[in-house]
């Protein structure tokens, strides 16, 4: 497929690289840690162990960052202009929750050019809910002219554990805010920089990663990965209980996360083949669960036991 | 207790005002009505409510109450305290002794206005006291955040963490001003006042306030219109005139103009249009994508034709640059080109393509997938077809049927309906005639989950209903018989709705169906199918009885049958509800004539008396006639007999009030018979034969109705 690269005369809204830069920037001056993407393959912002485990346990924190959301049965080849096997996430989490968060979030949209007299702007009811991470929280799915911008969450409840205090998570779809921005109608001809568009960036890997996961991944070997992995994280989850001292402290539960998120992503690729039924879906599901439940509650013991987990100043 | 004088002072005003963040649309009107009932309770609870009149509202960010004609107090109340007995108060001079002096003391009054009281158990010392009412103002501060914590939310949340308040979303500010003066109450952690807020974009975010009418009228200048039915014409009258200028009309949805009107504090309807080519999509995927995903209004002309346009309505108070307008375009045209890629790409391949696919797609881990479902109702759709093809129905076509129900479930593996769920079956339809199915076909599987509710309209064609009923019938046995029986409001399985489902088409439609041996088809075609699930005969007579309560439900509160009149004609059976129906006609008709409920008392006598000489209905005992003693037996046993070959005939031509009228005609023998005879005579020989006499009527003339089950015993 060829792209077009045309670039407008008068460029009209930020470029995608830019609506990257003036969120982060937003955000640090609301006194967030700039973190970067996690570099295991994940499905949403949320798995990112800066929310996931972040959010538990009573340390104030406050971090953004972008990442990059994986989700094969969702690719297209390439070929729709609005469905991606892997988009962008700008992901923000505030612990414990400001007073006046709806406020500082609307702010985030001037600061991206966003006039708010301008539009139609509302706060829709969307329960937001992830199965596999035993997480969920409740608030509403931001429109912007229709478009849903971004998910607005008060987290209650993370691998199952209740959430005390409770944290404000925001996930920005770049995309489409972007998309929105430049008045494009197809993701690939957002500009990206200056010279080159999301096509010229990612169209290859969305293509070659799409033909990957309907079509040439091989599923067997992908379910003996999910139990390979599945079977260490469950030995590491098993062996800290009796773990004492400074072992217990420096116990890597981080790694056992690891590798519940490298399941997660085994499941998502095998979903995308079509090689899982309804039934097995949800004992799939339920096993990823079990292994993000088990985890947090370690990592909550640990961080109850110890001063500083993750580098956190007590 | 007795209340002094009513208190003259003024009445006073309340305005109270919850400020959250923004509540779900759904929830805000019984919200509303339940706050309404909170304050008024509240009221009628502390003696605050005469003369009140207590109004709520609400909008996405706030609930409000406004209570006119309150008291400034409660009224003084007049209280008689006891003391000493008269004997032990006074001396034998009538001066007060010293219990009278320290009585005295005690309710702080003087000796000499003490009088005495003429009790029961003798005179007795008493004092008044006055017991002053509290004022409003103490109340409400005390009770007042009640009204707001006692509300019930489908699902609340904590904003701060585990010890903190819960609410249906976080609450931010509080107003509460009685009399123009805020009272000192807290919510949640916040002090209320008389500030409020206006709408986010359009108002200040701090209002000062000193009266409902002064609130009202703020909040109207900050772009909040408080009361709902102001917004709901404000949308009603900008949809209308919006439409009419291009000679168009609103395509009608009532519960999407609700849903907007309290999803937004100014409303405001605004046109955008769409490209034509969409047009070329059905309706029913156009409207879905526009009520459903975006809540746009669709407009269609004179004739039903959708329009290229459509209506928002945005909380906003106008669009001057048309960007509001050029995003929501922009939104629903993307939409659509999904819907288009479904439509197009789904059927690269054939529905019925997707049958290897619905393998994946599990009913229930006991019973299997939908493939599995889809073989059981095409043997039970067959079989019904059958049936009727046999008895006569010449449009009751088996092929049509079996085809129809092989790919009614198809739809709900391809994208389309992954998409939009809500379309499920319609797609499936849509697809077939798409594909060159028959019309007939077609439109058996866009009705097959019809009806969804009791006002829903049934399938259009014989060969829906028969797919549709077997669907229906195949989920009722099947998840009855692996132990999912619906309890409360928890229904998962839709069993309810769809036994509502099965009564409605068969009384609608008038097809003869026998209910056990539908349910035995079903129960075979489960043992047939994989997973090969086994039904007991007590899961079929489960089944059976589920589907006649629902029966029972609808007869009574959809028919107006009495409860009595049902009880009597499903005691007689109700196998084929078509022909129960006829009889319960019957059974009303003839209720009124003179002989009917004295009958019905004598038939309960009946029932009783052998109940207690232990004679079952169903041991035909033999009558001889010889062993009668007296004429009024005689003449029963042969008015039985005759009466017997009348009704027989009678209901063998349907013609059930003539059938009930010949037994109606048996009052004066029967009763003649109570009179005359003595049923327990002391010879055996001679009871039984009596007792066999009466279990040979009731038997005889409960076929149509039992008529013991009628009149005022009900429940006994």
């Amino acid at each position: 497929m060829k792209v077009k690269v045309k670039l407008e005369k008068q460029a009209k809204g930020l470029s995608f690289q830019d609506l990257v830069l003036q969120l982060s920037q937003f955000w640090v001056k609301q006194g967030c840690v700039l973190q970067q993407p996690y570099d295991v393959e994940v499905g949403a912002g949320t798995m990112h162990p800066e929310t996931f485990l972040r959010v538990l346990g009573p340390h104030p924190y406050r971090v953004g960052y972008v990442q990059p959301s994986r989700r094969p049965a969702d690719g297209r080849y390439g070929e729709n202009p609005n469905r991606l096997y892997k988009h962008f996430q700008f992901q923000v989490i505030l612990k414990p929750s400001p007073v006046d968060i709806q406020d500082v979030y609307l702010k985030s949209l001037r600061a991206i050019g966003i006039r708010l007299k301008d539009h139609d702007i509302r706060f829709e009811e969307d329960n937001w809910e992830s199965p596999t991470l035993g997480a969920w929280g409740i608030g509403w799915q931001v429109l912007l002219d229709g478009l849903e911008i971004t998910q607005f969450t008060y987290f209650q409840q993370s691998g199952g554990i209740d959430l005390d205090p409770i944290s404000v998570e925001l996930t920005y779809g770049l995309e489409r805010i972007c998309a929105f921005l430049q008045g494009v109608e197809s993701v690939y001809d957002l500009r990206w920089s200056a010279d080159k568009t999301y096509g010229d960036v990612r169209l290859l890997e969305e293509q070659q990663l799409s033909v990957y996961s309907f079509d040439r991944s091989d599923s067997a070997a992908i379910r003996s990965e999910f139990e390979l992995q599945e079977k260490q994280a469950k030995e590491l989850l098993d062996a800290f209980k009796g773990t004492k001292g400074k072992e217990r402290a420096r116990y890597p539960l981080l790694a056992a996360y690891d590798l519940c998120l490298k399941c997660s992503h085994l499941f998502n690729l095998m979903d995308a083949r079509g090689v899982i039924s309804t039934t097995e879906r949800a004992a799939l599901m339920g096993r990823v669960r079990a292994l993000a439940c088990r985890t947090a509650s370690s990592y909550l013991e640990q961080l109850n036991e110890t001063a500083a987990p993750l580098g956190v100043g007590a | 207790m007795k209340p002094s004088a009513p208190s003259k002072s003024r009445p006073l005003e309340l305005v109270f005002e919850i400020g959250c963040e923004e509540i779900p649309a759904g929830m805000l009107s019984k919200a509303e009505e339940e706050l309404r009932a909170n304050v008024e309770k509240l009221l009628t609870a502390e003696e605050l409510s005469a003369g009140t009149v207590v109004e709520t509202f609400s909008t996405s960010r706030r609930l409000s109450a406004w209570v006119q004609g309150l008291p400034a107090k409660q009224t003084d109340v007049e209280l008689e305290v006891t003391g000493p007995p008269k004997s032990v108060a006074y001396d034998s001079v009538g001066a007060p002794t010293r219990a009278a002096l320290s009585f005295a003391e005690k309710q702080r009054v003087h000796v000499n206005s003490l009088y005495l009281l003429q009790t029961p158990k003798g005179e007795y010392l008493a004092a008044k006291q006055i017991k002053s009412g509290r004022t409003a103002e103490q109340i409400l501060t005390a009770v007042l955040p009640r009204t707001v914590h006692d509300l019930t939310w489908p699902r609340s949340m904590t904003w701060t963490g585990l010890g903190g308040p819960r609410f249906i979303r976080p609450i931010r500010w509080v107003v509460a001003i009685l009399d123009g003066k805020p009272l000192k109450l807290t919510i949640t952690g916040l002090t209320a006042g008389n500030v409020t807020r206006g709408h986010r974009f359009l108002g200040s975010n701090a209002i000062r306030v000193t009266s409902f009418a002064d609130y009202e009228k703020k909040l109207h200048s900050n772009g909040v219109i408080l009361r709902a039915a102001r917004r709901q014409e404000k949308i009603a009258k900008e949809l209308e005139g919006l439409a009419k200028r291009g000679n168009y009309r609103v395509h009608e949805d009532p519960e999407l103009q609700k849903l907007v009107t309290y999803l937004n504090e100014y409303p405001t309807v605004i046109q955008g249009d769409f490209d034509p080519a969409f047009l070329n999509l059905p309706d029913e995927i156009l409207v879905t994508v526009m009520r459903d995903h975006q809540k746009y209004f669709a407009i269609e002309n004179k004739s039903g034709e959708l329009a290229p346009h459509f209506l928002a309505v945005i909380n906003a108070d106008e669009d001057t640059k048309g960007i509001i307008r050029a995003g929501h375009e922009r939104v629903l045209r993307a939409r659509f080109a999904d819907a288009r890629f479904f439509w197009e790409s789904d059927q690269k391949c054939r529905l019925a393509d997707y049958l290897s696919k619905l393998e994946r797609v599990t009913y229930e881990s006991r019973l299997g997938s939908y493939r599995d479902k889809v073989e059981r109702i095409r043997d039970i759709a067959r079989w019904l077809t059958e049936q009727w093809f046999n008895l006569g129905m010449l449009q009751a076509h088996v092929a049509e049927a079996d085809r129809a129900a092989e790919l009614a479930k198809c739809d709900l593996a391809t994208e389309m309906v992954r998409e939009f769920p809500e379309l499920q079956g319609i797609v499936g339809g849509l697809y077939a005639r798409a594909q060159g199915e028959p019309d007939e076909i077609a439109d058996a599987i866009y009705d097959h989950y019809r009806p969804v509710g009791l006002d829903d309209p049934i399938p259009r064609n014989l060969t829906g209903c028969a797919v549709a009923l077997a669907d229906k019938v195949d989920s009722v046995v099947g998840c009855l018989a692996v132990g999912i029986v619906p309890t409360g409001s928890s229904d998962p399985y839709g069993l309810r709705r769809a036994s509502l489902g099965i009564v409605k088409i068969i009384l609608e439609k008038k097809l003869p169906v026998s209910l056990s041996l539908a349910i035995g088809a079903a129960a075979k075609a489960l043992v047939t199918h994989k997973p090969k699930r086994g039904v007991t005969p007590g899961q079929e007579a489960k089944a059976l009885d589920f589907i006649l309560d629902r029966a029972k439900f609808v007869f009574r509160e959809r028919e107006q049958f009495g409860y009595d009149e049902v009880s009597a004609v499903f005691r007689a059976g109700a196998d084929d509800l078509v022909d129960a129906q006829k009889r319960l006609v019957a059974l009303k008709a003839i209720r009124k004539s003179k002989n009917f409920e004295p009958l019905a008392v004598s038939f309960k006598r009946i029932r009783k008396i052998l109940e207690k000489a232990g004679v079952p209905l169903t041991n035909e005992r033999h009558v001889n006639p010889e062993l009668f003693e007296s004429a009024a037996e005689r003449d029963l046993h042969s008015a039985v007999r005759t009466a017997a070959s009348k009704v027989l005939s009678f209901k063998r031509g349907g013609k059930y009030q003539e059938a009930l009228e010949v037994i109606a005609g048996l009052r004066p023998t029967v009763d003649r018979f109570f009179d005359e005879v003595m049923v327990m005579a002391e010879k055996e020989a001679v009871r039984n034969n009596r007792l066999a006499l009466l279990a040979e009527l009731l038997r005889e003339f409960t076929t149509v109705a039992d008529f013991s089950e009628i009149g005022g015993e009900e429940g006994s």
